[in-house]
């Protein structure tokens, strides 16, 4: 049985849930921005407690060290006040609480439907990287692709809009 | 290391162990890498003698300096964001020590035996951008933000650029677990002659380049030391440090000059290997044993040649203009290793 697993997934769970309600309810923009980075780094932890050595290092390479930096780059460039800050909930803030139970519910029942009877493997055996990059460039080559230029349209967009002249 | 030089060790000992190994292996280089470089290299370079009073030659300044900074005040600005102040070094710090667990010092002796080796070590080097942004944010102090701001801009720029030399590396190893690459390089063969090897560093010349410039940026050396540009922001995120959490700092710097080092000798200069012929060698399991106990030696030795260039280029070069650094990264660096990366692949594919 996988006992050890399940209380580290427990306390991390625990440590993610903590932060994540810090994040809506501290009153510092930046605080909120490295509560997130505690929540993000759980979701890491959780994916090496899967043995999903590769999503784990890329949620940290891009969340952790991409996204959370610019965010706090830009956070940090607008409206760095240090201390606490009063307006930062608008007047709607209540009805994020039913569309986020909601997303919650699909999920869970989505996750539960497909994967609910799946159990991990108790061998230790580990997807390694190789069969990740085999499926990426084999059989799914086509929705990557798709992403690429996805991705590509939305840089080009950002030069586009960010050059004044 | 479970079972270095033929020794069962129970599993709170190989912890023990490695912990104990971790602190060693970042410890250990960066006093060094101070004491030679920082204190008698620059010194010779800028014909005065540095330290020469606490022990022979001065070799037991470092000890005399560290014993002044834990006596220091813990200064802390009164408009600081306190929690977050003091966090900020210890986050710098950690993003080192998460960095060395990758490095294979021998055939058994290393931290962790990642299948994603150098792509974790990419992963876990970028988290020291928070600590500088944290630090030069509570600080409270314009000068501090500034530098921590520049800092950000910097190491994002330059992480690019080192993210697409290493691909270069592992295309024509196959592999991203650092161990292996070292193999493959010490089994290799440059053109039917086996005698050297296979160290990257001369089939990814090009991909050593931008790393060791991509390095020099990470570490905010000169000439890419705007973060901390002492004539223009005072000492930038770290001004409002002191004492002990200034040290931190310090060792973070060095430590991580070190654990760089480590890693583009083990990507480019084969690691703890010598070329497997020289032995009869042919694959890992074949190895000697006391390659262990000298593998260790070797990492240093290459890493004290590249910390050796590191610092030459830092003693030597004035400070880049900021807008110069971002289009140094951007325009030179990225489209040298972008095709770089193309080449290597077209290569590997036709032989």
């Amino acid at each position: 049985m996988l006992i050890a697993q399940n209380i580290g997934f427990a306390i991390i769970a625990a440590i993610m849930i903590v932060g994540a309600i810090r994040v809506v309810t501290t009153s510092n923009v930046v605080h909120g921005a490295l509560w997130l980075v505690v929540v993000l780094a759980g979701a890491a932890a959780q994916y090496v407690l899967l043995a999903a050595e590769f999503v784990a290092v890329t949620q940290v390479l891009v969340y952790i060290g991409a996204v959370m930096v610019l965010f706090l780059f830009g956070t940090m460039l607008t409206r760095s006040r240090i201390g606490r800050d009063s307006g930062l909930n608008n007047t709607y803030w209540k009805l994020g609480i039913p569309v986020a139970l909601a997303l919650f519910a699909a999920m869970a029942i989505a996750l539960v439907d497909s994967f609910g009877s799946e159990k991990m493997p108790t061998d230790g055996a580990i997807v390694n990287t190789q069969q990740i990059s085999d499926q990426i460039f084999g059989a799914y080559l086509l929705p990557f692709w798709a992403l690429s230029f996805v991705l590509l349209a939305a840089v080009i967009g950002a030069i586009v809009l960010a050059r004044k002249d | 290391m479970n079972s270095l030089l033929s020794v069962v060790i129970p599993y709170w000992g190989q912890s023990l162990l490695r912990v104990l190994g971790g602190l060693v292996a970042v410890l250990l280089p960066a006093g060094t890498i101070v004491y030679v470089f920082l204190f008698k290299m620059m010194s010779f370079m800028q014909s005065r003698l540095g330290p020469m009073e606490a022990g022979p030659q001065g070799s037991l300044q470092l000890f005399a300096e560290v014993g002044k900074w834990l006596q220091k005040e813990d200064i802390q600005p009164t408009n600081a964001d306190k929690p977050v102040f003091k966090m900020a070094p210890i986050i710098v710090l950690m993003s080192t020590f998460l960095l060395v667990v990758v490095v294979p010092f021998g055939p058994d002796a290393w931290f962790t035996n990642l299948e994603t080796g150098i792509f974790y070590a990419l992963a876990v080097s970028s988290i020291s951008v928070l600590g500088i942004l944290m630090a030069g944010w509570s600080s409270a102090n314009k000068y501090s933000l500034l530098g921590g701001l520049r800092a950000a801009g910097q190491l994002i720029a330059y992480e690019l650029p080192m993210v697409l030399a290493v691909m270069g590396v592992v295309i024509q190893a196959g592999t991203m677990n650092l161990q292996q690459i070292v193999v493959a390089q010490n089994a290799g063969s440059m053109f039917g002659i086996n005698t050297f090897g296979n160290p990257y560093v001369i089939t990814q010349f090009v991909g050593f380049f931008v790393f060791m410039i991509a390095i020099q940026a990470e570490l905010t050396q000169a000439p890419f030391d705007m973060p901390i540009a002492e004539s223009e922001l005072v000492s930038g995120y770290m001004t409002e440090y002191s004492g002990f959490r200034f040290l931190i700092f310090f060792i973070g710097e060095f430590a991580t000059a070190g654990v760089f080092a480590m890693i583009a000798s083990t990507l480019f200069l084969g690691g703890w290997g010598v070329p497997f012929s020289w032995f009869g060698w042919t694959s890992m399991d074949s190895v000697s044993n006391w390659m262990n106990i000298v593998g260790p030696l070797i990492v240093f030795t290459k890493m004290m040649v590249l910390t050796f260039l590191i610092m030459w280029v830092r003693f030597t070069y004035p400070r880049f203009r900021e807008d110069q650094l971002q289009r140094f990264a951007w325009k030179v660096l990225i489209p040298v290793s972008l095709v770089n990366i193309m080449l290597t692949a077209v290569l590997k594919v036709m032989f």
